[in-house]
């Protein structure tokens, strides 16, 4: 599979003059329907198989006026599935016309990252009949992207991306509104996220995917049976095609069917190639394992030796980290290194070119440079395609109940013919984000820290030293000594002088837990 | 099975008091933090005290080639932190064979070995070891690690040079003398 054959076809279908969406929704949709039937049976292979064939042949008689922008028969498609019970339905699915109102004029879905991913995403959402979509995304267009990220013109480029996306969903499909959001998803406070019914990532960041999840995971409440609220639990569903964690399953589920010599060549096939995988998944903040749960499935990046890279490099990246992290700050002690500078990446790459020269080292280009330096990892627009495809399936799923959910992992690998293997990725005990279900602490605002410190070292805490923060703050830290010291007066204040109010969280870490515990304070009348 | 239209009635009950979020990099860290146990040879200082995330240490070594001395360095916690490691960096120039002359540090569980189960209690007292025992084959300082390899004698003289502010091979180096027991 080519990248670029690919995109061509892509972005084609999306500049011709079609006579109506669903036309150019289905020349899109084709590839990725046929890999979801072969892999879950999913109801947007059923959406886009119907779109494809839009032949009437069911004639459910189903008397649906047509909205004042639509034209007759613009959601046969979508109420092929939601009029009817299908053999995967969920138990509680009721089959009738109101959820197709719901999914066009009340379900809002957030979709995080408008990139490779995203452009699917969105494409994908507004041709299932999502219309209160909103995008964000803090990147402006690359020359680079174009070949995949087919929302994006030559024109578009420095623009942002989130912007430049959502203008073209929104003319191309009538009805249909994208909200872009031109900024970091940690500008964004709370109350933005707690709008939506589903959040939807195609982000190639772990950092920003860690971000979201930890704060969907803290938005759940629960009620005094420790039940979660319902409305306040948002899905996430989570789409990633950096094919790193998905090495390591590979590994693990072949070792599990057939044995040792096949995970080691899917080893050498998994570090010769990237590009070709990838995931899905359904996260169903606390009730299903979380992002943090699995993130040990992500390697690190590849680091090399800071001696080795300064004393004995040996292939063409130990000169690119060396012109990168001893050189430029040598050159330029007060210039940080932008790595979209073409200017920077040039001076990186002679003096890589330099160092490799010396070493007898071949291979250095400024390609590689570029690539060593922004740690790029090639996109395929087809494997974004499957993963938008598998995400945007769920979501209609998770949003109508028309169809069962992934459950609740997905890997997919089409490196060679194509692979796919589904499973339940279990919680974690001890996750950092998800195990952190808050404790209700009976406490009053009159009463100082020190007695709160002393009720902690009592069952069933048994906490010898706590450190103790909430609001942001440092309330109090048992270590270093320096730390105690310049938090102990905290100790002879009160709650309320410490500004904690009726329902605050504290983070209490001590030695006895492996990570802190979340206290919510419940303030006695 | 969950199915949002089914709760779409319910969605959303109000804002729950709380605050700022913590994240996972936070929660983390001020469990490292307040588990830390150093040696007498170790402090660690908060400028702010609110962010557990920047932080200074001071290393005085007790014994080997570099007692007598104090040693500054800054760590930065990422959010990406434990999966990865904090960025140290030395304050001063110094001689030392796996410390370069910009203050980075060469200690492997800071790169290639870093693991989420370590902790910064960990990090701390790898700094420390590489004062007690500088390595020699693993230089950052190739000068300086040659001359630990082939002339200990010299080694130790050009540290204590350069300890006291002097020079060691056309590098004037900072004064990290202890002044008393103040530090
Ligand atoms: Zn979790």
């Amino acid at each position: 599979m080519d990248a670029s054959t690919e995109t061509a076809a892509q972005s084609g279908a999306l500049d011709a003059t079609a006579p109506s969406p669903a036309v150019a929704g289905s020349n899109n949709a084709r590839p990725a329907s046929n890999a979801i039937v072969s892999n879950t049976n999913t109801a947007a292979a059923a959406v886009a198989a119907a779109a494809v064939e839009d032949d009437d042949t069911e004639g459910e008689g189903e008397d649906v006026a047509p909205r004042f922008e639509d034209w007759a028969g613009r959601w046969d498609h979508i109420d092929k599935l939601l009029v009817r019970r299908g053999p995967f339905a969920q138990p509680t699915f009721e089959p009738c016309v109101e959820l197709r109102d719901f999914l066009l004029e009340q379900c809002r879905i957030l979709v995080i990252g408008a990139g490779g991913l995203g452009c699917e995403l969105l494409k994908d959402l507004a041709l299932s009949g999502f219309r209160n979509i909103d995008v964000i995304d803090m990147d402006t267009i690359d020359i680079s992207n174009l070949n995949r990220q087919f929302l994006f013109r030559q024109k578009d480029v420095g623009q942002s991306k989130a912007l430049v996306a959502a203008e073209f969903v929104n003319r191309r499909v009538a009805g249909c509104k994208v909200t872009p959001h031109f900024c970091k998803i940690q500008d964004k406070p709370e109350d933005f996220y707690r709008q939506f019914q589903l959040v939807v990532c195609g982000l190639d960041s772990i950092p920003a995917r860690r971000w979201i999840n930890a704060l969907l995971v803290s938005l759940v409440q629960y009620n005094d049976d420790k039940e979660i609220v319902p409305g306040t639990m948002i899905p996430m569903i989570d789409g990633g095609t950096e094919g790193n964690c998905v090495l390591r399953f590979l590994q693990f589920s072949v070792r599990l069917f057939v044995g040792l010599s096949f995970t080691a060549l899917f080893c050498v096939a998994g570090l010769l190639y990237q590009g070709f995988k990838g995931q899905a998944r359904v996260i169903l903040p606390g009730m299903s394992s979380c992002f943090e749960c699995s993130i040990d499935t992500f390697p690190p990046q590849t680091t090399f030796p800071l001696c080795t890279i300064a004393s004995t490099p040996r292939i063409p990246a130990h000169c690119i980290e060396y012109a990168k992290i001893v050189l430029w700050p040598q050159a330029f002690p007060d210039r940080a290194l932008d790595t979209d500078d073409p200017e920077h990446i040039n001076w990186l790459y002679l003096e890589a070119l330099k160092r490799a020269n010396e070493y007898g080292i071949q291979g250095v280009t400024y390609r590689l440079t570029q690539g060593v330096v922004k740690n790029i990892i090639p996109a395929v627009a087809s494997t974004n395609a499957v993963i938008a495809a598998a995400c945007a399936s769920e979501a209609f799923k998770l949003a109508t109940g028309c169809s069962s959910q992934l459950n609740n992992y997905m890997q997919f690998n089409g490196q060679d013919s194509l692979y796919t293997f589904t499973f339940e990725y279990e919680q974690k005990p001890d996750c950092l984000v998800c195990s952190n279900i808050p404790l209700d602490f009976a406490c009053s605002a009159s009463e100082p820290l020190r007695a709160l410190v002393e009720r902690l070292s009592e069952q069933p805490f048994q906490f010898k030293a706590p450190g103790i923060r909430g609001l942001g703050k440092t309330f109090y830290m048992s270590a270093p000594p320096s730390l105690e010291l310049s938090t102990r007066p905290n100790l002879d204040r009160t709650l309320a002088e410490l500004g904690l109010q009726d329902g605050a969280f504290l983070q209490v870490a001590d030695v006895a837990v492996p990570l802190p515990v979340q206290l919510k304070l419940q303030f006695r009348p | 099975m969950i199915n949002l239209f089914s709760l779409k009635q319910q969605k959303k009950d109000a804002a729950a008091a709380g605050g700022k979020k913590t994240s996972a990099a936070q929660l983390r860290t001020q469990k490292d933090i307040n588990d830390l146990n150093l040696p007498s040879t170790c402090k660690v200082d908060f400028p702010n005290p609110d962010d557990l995330l920047t932080f200074n240490l001071a290393i005085a070594p007790d014994e080997g080639f570099y007692k007598g001395g104090l040693f500054r360095f800054t760590f930065k916690i990422g959010p990406n932190y434990p999966h990865e490691p904090p960025k140290v960096h030395c304050e001063q120039k110094i001689y030392h064979p796996n410390i370069d002359l910009q203050g980075n540090v060469c200690l492997n569980i800071l790169r290639e070995d870093w693991k989420p189960v370590l902790s910064i209690n960990s990090v701390i007292y790898g700094l420390q070891f590489l004062f007690l025992e500088p390595n020699p084959d693993d230089p950052l300082n190739k000068e300086a690690a040659a001359n630990l390899r082939e002339n200990r004698r010299g080694f130790e003289a050009n540290v204590t040079r350069s300890l006291r502010g002097g020079s060691v091979e056309n590098n004037v180096f900072d004064n990290c003398m202890r002044s008393g027991n103040s530090w």
